[in-house]
């Protein structure tokens, strides 16, 4: 035995070599074994997601049954029964599209005005501070906050709820370029340079593809403040020349103590954004940012 | 080894074929009394003081020296991607005035290919933003120069699902698609495996063999400028200064003068101080 204490550790005895000869081992039964149904199901997100809505409507149910108070929790069926026949009389798509047209063209003036002030902000140095010193003013203001301004400004129409709404995306999209641009790594941006891009090329060449998992987050934050904010709007007052949106619609209903049809209302904003978050904004992911190994 | 001794006194000859006419062998590429400064958020730092040194046609020219030597500076002055505070860098005689396609760099940094590019787009991107090829026919140089690396099975993969050695292999590819006058690598194979940086140094030697382009290649390894280079550069750390230009045939060979190889002269060169003040030294 060796003394662990001792300083001098003597070298162990030396060890034959081993070699194996003729063929290795086969009997380790399968390598690869395809996992059962279940397993499979259940490694799926949206299946355990599913299971999980399943639970929710349950509960809903149950407890709105107990409670038998329409006015205050209508059951999930009723709210359910509310939902489709607001859409079979078309009354419901029609307010879903009014907020969907407005919402867009809020969001696209925001997101134009966004890449100018990024753009403006990756030239120039007084640009950069310009939009630094506006997105941390700005950012913490909710643009509903602007309505009651954007009423006088505006008047009662569509164009105070694209201001505010303009409001909503512009900064947050702004924020999440810009700190995308500034992390595209010293190695890409020579690689454009080296192959001749400058300007505006360089921009859209390098700068907007590299900055791209950023831009997609900015995109996706713009777009749930712009939800938000669209319908608290509508809200507070949503009917422009007799077209309503959504907001309005919940609005409306509640005066007249329809409330599984405000549950319908608050359903349908549910589903609308969970359309663009997973459908939309999901693909567009899947196709850029993962396909292309910047984001797991 | 004995086909790398041939091979090297081929490129030499392209430039000493006339002695008694020295215009024949015009340096491609010519850097003269280059002092290259730059400022971080503290301190002016002298990355290299007063460096000169001709690269000529077909040469590999290997700049070599420990970290802090500004090597790297050196190919970013080449690449036009910073003035010199002192001396003028030329390029076929005309001074260098910012980037351009005709020095394409390859970097050590994986990320040097676009990530939303295929390999082949990679190429193509390059070929197309620089305006030397269009469409058909980008395609089809891209094509050429992604066989000639042996990456044919992976034209159309993301560059993400490639390992470290074969992204190195597409840049390579995508800087010799240029036919740039000078290709510059900024230790390209320094973050590769010890197997992998071997079978590229071959794999680069071989391409070098087919199309004999001029390569300027900076490295802080001795036995990758001895393998690489034709003519190696050794630079002194704080500032970089030039320390000495020696010549390589590719076969480590021992010079006749000191009885040394040619690493262990190199390895004494760049060392001698630690040597002499008994610090232990390292490869």
């Amino acid at each position: 035995m060796i003394d662990a204490a001792s300083p001098s550790v003597a070298p162990p005895p030396p060890r034959p070599e081993y070699i194996h000869e003729g063929p290795l081992n086969q009997d380790f039964g399968v390598v690869e074994e395809p996992l059962s149904l279940w397993e499979r199901l259940y490694d799926n997100g949206g299946f355990r997601k599913t299971l999980l809505l399943i639970a929710i409507a349950a509960i809903w149910e149950i407890y709105a049954r107990q409670l038998n108070n329409p006015l205050l929790v209508p059951t999930f069926f009723e709210t359910v029964r509310a939902f489709v026949s607001a859409i079979a009389s078309g009354e419901l798509p029609d307010k879903a599209v009014n907020s969907v047209r407005l919402l867009l063209q809020g969001y696209a003036l925001g997101l134009a005005l966004a890449l100018a002030f990024t753009m403006l902000a990756m030239m120039t140095r007084i640009g950069n501070d310009l939009l630094e010193t506006l997105t941390s003013m700005f950012n913490p203001l909710p643009s509903i906050a602007l309505l009651p301004l954007a009423l006088i400004w505006f008047g009662l129409g569509d164009n105070s709820i694209i201001f505010v709404l303009v409001h909503a995306v512009l900064w947050a999209a702004a924020l999440n370029a810009h700190s995308g641009f500034r992390s595209v790594s010293n190695t890409l941006r020579m690689v454009g340079r080296n192959y001749g891009l400058a300007g505006t090329r360089f921009v859209f060449k390098i700068l907007i593809p590299a900055a791209f998992p950023s831009i997609l987050t900015g995109l996706k934050i713009g777009w749930a403040f712009a939800w938000r904010t669209l319908i608290a709007a509508e809200l507070v007052f949503g009917a422009s020349s007799g077209k309503g949106g959504l907001g309005w619609f919940i609005y409306e209903s509640k005066n007249m103590l329809d409330i599984p049809s405000v549950f319908a209302g608050l359903f349908s904003v549910i589903l609308i954004g969970l359309v663009v978050e997973n459908l939309i904004f999901r693909n567009l992911e899947i196709a850029t940012v993962r396909k292309w190994g910047m984001q797991n | 080894m004995a086909a790398m001794t041939e091979r090297s006194s081929v490129s030499l000859e392209t430039c000493r074929v006339d002695p008694l006419n020295a215009s024949t062998c015009e340096p491609l590429l010519s850097v003269s009394g280059v002092t290259l400064q730059y400022k971080t958020k503290q301190h002016l730092v002298t990355a290299t003081y007063r460096v000169s040194f001709d690269v000529m046609p077909s040469e590999r020219y290997v700049v070599l020296g420990p970290s802090g030597c500004g090597k790297s500076t050196i190919l970013k002055a080449i690449c036009g991607f910073m003035q010199p505070t002192e001396g003028t860098i030329k390029l076929k005689g005309q001074p260098i005035r910012g980037p351009g396609p005709d020095r394409v760099m390859v970097f050590q940094e994986f990320d040097q290919l676009l990530p939303w590019k295929t390999v082949k787009k990679n190429v193509m991107f390059a070929l197309e933003t620089s305006g030397r090829l269009k469409g058909r026919s980008a395609e089809e140089k891209a094509l050429e120069v992604i066989s000639k690396v042996n990456l044919t099975k992976f034209a159309d993969s993301y560059p993400h699902t490639l390992s470290g050695g074969m992204k190195q292999r597409v840049a390579i590819a995508r800087a010799l698609a240029m036919e740039p006058d000078v290709l510059l690598m900024d230790e390209p194979f320094a973050a590769l495996d010890a197997l992998t940086r071997r079978h590229m140094q071959d794999e680069l030697m071989q391409l070098w063999e087919e199309t004999r382009f001029t390569v300027l290649f900076v490295t802080h390894s001795i036995p990758e400028a001895v393998r690489i280079g034709s003519r190696i550069l050794l630079l002194s750390p704080h500032p970089g200064q030039v320390k000495a230009e020696l010549n390589s045939d590719g076969s480590d060979a021992i010079d006749p003068a000191t009885g040394l190889r040619l690493s262990e002269r190199i390895h004494r060169m760049l060392f001698a101080d630690q040597i002499e003040s008994g610090v232990p030294v390292h490869d």
